[in-house]
């Protein structure tokens, strides 16, 4: 029993955890071998790739809230988003590069959900690095299989009434989902209602926060 | 009366190396919903070639062809499809 052996424990009683040392995979010591060979001929710099992980890091699903409060009350970009995702969200300040973005509408009739049952395709300048479980098989594989279940999971209960659309984000599209508008929130202004707009709301896994919850 | 959809049929083809058509999509009947690109093949470019210029079909399917029967109701599945995975279909007789 743990608490039988006192030296295997910290001083604020509870156990040593172990260090999670193991050795470098393959792809670990090929990173670490070409990163220290570009820098050696000098291709890049460690301070550029220091500022690429900086940037990287810094995208965070506020950016989507951004551009989903801004739908929400602004018509033309409304408009502009549904016709060309990529095009909208750039001008907003939030470049996707060379991966193309469609914008899902959910309305009370459709309810849209993001997967990627390849790999772990994830609209990045919008939401930031994904979550491990969008990376785990089990998402992957159970939300192209019985989605109406993972919500569930997630805490939406959809009536039958509203038709469920997966998005399988096979290939060179990325996916953003425009949650419906909540009721109450008639008159907020857009940095207002960004607050209601979780992570989750954006891939189709969640609803947005109440109007009474902030 | 919608606008007539145009059925396709993904290939059931098992080939090697980097293939964005997911497995459990091969064999089944969808429509078009929109096209993009072209883009070049990813098949293609995943070994340094220029890959040709495709278009990408948003395929949609109904949970019922997909996975059998026992899927009911109108919910659908959407993937993106490049063309050569794809051979044109007449529109299954209405039920």
């Amino acid at each position: 029993m743990p608490h039988d052996h006192h030296d295997h424990l910290s001083p604020s009683g509870h156990p040593y955890r172990p260090d999670d040392d193991h050795p470098l995979t393959y792809w670990q010591q090929m990173e670490i071998a070409v990163r220290e060979l570009l820098i050696e001929k000098g291709v890049t710099t460690a301070a550029e790739i220091n500022a690429q992980i900086d940037t990287m890091d810094a995208r965070s699903p506020a950016h989507g809230a951004a551009v989903v409060a801004r739908a929400w009350t602004d018509p033309a970009f409304r408009t502009a988003l549904f016709d060309d995702a990529s095009a909208a969200t750039r001008e907003m300040g939030f470049d996707i590069g060379p991966m193309r973005l469609i914008a899902l509408e959910n309305t009370a009739e459709v309810h849209n959900i993001v997967v990627c049952t390849l790999c772990s395709c994830y609209p990045r300048n919008l939401l930031g690095l994904p979550p491990d479980w969008y990376k785990s098989r089990a998402y992957r594989s159970r939300t192209v299989r019985e989605p109406r279940k993972v919500l569930a999971e997630f805490g939406v209960d959809l009536p039958d009434s509203t038709t469920v659309r997966v998005h399988d984000s096979t290939a060179d599209m990325r996916y953003v989902v425009i949650p419906a508008r909540p009721a109450g929130t008639e008159g907020w202004e857009a940095d207002r209602l960004a607050s209601l707009v979780t992570r989750d709301s954006m891939i189709g896994t969640g609803l947005p926060k109440s109007p009474d919850a902030v | 009366m919608a606008e007539a959809r145009q059925y396709m049929r993904v290939r059931a083809d098992m080939p090697p190396g980097h293939v964005r058509t997911p497995n459990y999509l091969r064999g089944k009947l969808g429509w078009v919903e929109r096209t993009l690109g072209p883009f070049p093949n990813p098949e293609e470019l995943a070994y340094r070639h220029t890959g040709e210029k495709l278009r990408l079909m948003r395929v949609r399917f109904t949970m019922a062809e997909v996975w059998g029967d026992d899927a009911t109701g109108e919910d659908t599945i959407d993937a993106e499809i490049y063309e050569h995975w794809l051979e044109p279909v007449e529109p299954p007789h209405a039920t």
